[in-house]
């Protein structure tokens, strides 16, 4: 088929590798928004979901966030902050601020509801243990509750990164730029291979996205727990 | 922007034909996708279900085809397909497929071992069994699987406003508005999509009461 050759010679040419609009500095903008939305996402989430999941308290806040969540379609959430954001900032908030708070929305919910799930799902006897050997609240959460229930946090702050990076695509159409703007110049320019180099581009990353946080969370899960999930 | 009000009230009354009719568009893309995705997911779920092995097979593709984000699928098709109901369509179907088929498994896999041998017992074909005892059962799980798929679809038929101005339903207005600086469009196409997703979560979750009201007898009763 022709799709293929195009797309293997737009992406071939060096002449997109290099420069403002080349590959490189597009995927580094990828990177860093998608970055920036899952640091920001994790700073308020994981504590909040931790702390939740430890006291019990406001667990009802997680259930509606999480249900919430479904119903907020990015590509109407990244339009609906045009006008509000280019309010603070005409030229940033017409291109940058829009995709950012969209993703930093879209990546906080799976992180606090598995923050919050991991940490309630820990068994009760052994927290009520570790409090009868004189633990400290913060000790039990930090030493008993928060390696048990590590499996849980990186499942969610995977599934966020995954789909921050994937959605953020979306951003092209909102005067972002990214991986996804060659996507919409293939579109607008009826270039296919640029169009397919685009795509291919955005689920490689996304693919291997994916990839590394597996083999990421491989790593952090501690021997016991993982011996348990084998056995 | 430019110093407008947020919402110009003669815009929207000027246009509430066109809105209307991309109301109607937005329902019409979901509900095809919806409907032909669930026809497609209980196949498979089905075959997932009979032959055990080629599941975790169908979560890893469907996984993975998940991770494509649609905004790329739609734009791919387009070069494919060309500009007809199709390109928008495809993408739309393949993402319920992934958020069907996980329900509709459980769904059945939630039906107690000792109820079906109950059926069994009380001289149940296995077709009887199926319609009067497992279908029933599985159906909280398959409505759940409905309003996930039902509200996701809702919100990426606004993403198919990308392939041009004769797609997207209320995505339409979030880009046009976008272009023209025309923030009351915006507000109409955003809200009106996220409402449309809500009224359907809402829609199905009647749904589930009426097709399983034993459920909810069960909570009243304690």
């Amino acid at each position: 088929m022709d799709l293929i050759g195009a797309t293997a010679a737009w992406l071939s040419d060096p002449a997109h590798w290099q420069g403002a609009n080349g590959i490189p500095s597009r995927l580094l903008e990828h990177l860093a928004l998608s970055g920036v939305s899952l640091l920001l996402a994790a700073l308020v989430a994981l504590p909040l979901g931790l702390w939740i999941g430890h006291s019990g308290r406001f667990s009802w806040l997680v259930v509606t966030s999480a249900n919430a969540w479904r119903a907020l379609p990015s590509f109407a959430v990244i339009g609906l902050l045009v006008p509000f954001t280019t309010v603070l900032d005409a030229n940033l908030g017409f291109t940058l601020y829009p995709t950012l708070v969209a993703m930093i929305v879209l990546a906080g919910p799976p992180i606090l509801v598995n923050a919050y799930q991991g940490i309630a799902d820990v068994d009760a006897d052994l927290v009520e243990a570790a409090r009868a050997m004189g633990m400290k609240e913060r000790q039990i959460l930090v030493g008993v509750e928060i390696p048990i229930a590590l499996p849980v946090l990186a499942t969610g702050i995977r599934s966020a990164a995954v789909q921050v990076i994937a959605t953020a695509t979306l951003g092209a159409a909102f005067g972002f730029g990214g991986l996804g703007r060659f996507i919409v110049l293939g579109d607008a320019n009826q270039d296919n291979g640029e169009l397919f180099g685009g795509v291919v581009l955005v689920a490689a990353l996304a693919l291997t996205t994916l990839a590394l946080f597996l083999v990421l969370e491989r790593r952090l899960v501690s021997a016991g727990l993982a011996r348990r999930a084998a056995g | 922007m430019n110093g407008e009000p947020l919402i110009r009230w003669d815009w929207l009354f000027a246009h509430l034909g066109p809105i209307a009719d991309r109301v109607g568009q937005h329902l019409y893309l979901a509900a095809i996708a919806v409907s032909v995705g669930f026809a497609i997911s209980f196949v498979l779920a089905a075959i997932s279900i009979r032959r055990r092995k080629l599941y975790p097979f169908v979560t890893v593709l469907a996984t993975a085809a998940y991770t494509i984000p649609s905004f790329a699928m739609f734009a791919a098709l387009v070069a494919i397909t060309g500009l007809s109901v199709f390109t928008a369509e495809i993408p739309l179907v393949l993402y319920t497929i992934v958020l069907f088929v996980p329900n509709i498994v459980a769904g059945f896999d939630s039906v107690p071992w000792d109820v079906l041998d109950a059926a069994d017992g009380m001289g149940y074909t296995r077709g009887q069994r199926w319609w009067r005892v497992e279908l029933p059962l599985a159906v909280p799980l398959v409505v759940a699987g409905l309003r996930l798929a039902s509200v996701s679809t809702i919100g990426l038929v606004t993403v198919s406003a990308i392939l041009g101005d004769s797609f997207g339903g209320l995505g339409y207005y979030i880009l046009d508005g976008y272009h023209r600086h025309f923030t009351t469009e915006i507000l109409v196409g955003g809200l009106l999509s996220i409402g449309l997703a809500v009224i359907a979560d809402l829609g199905f979750v009647l749904l589930q009461r009426l097709l399983t009201p034993w459920a909810a007898r069960r909570t009243v009763g304690g």
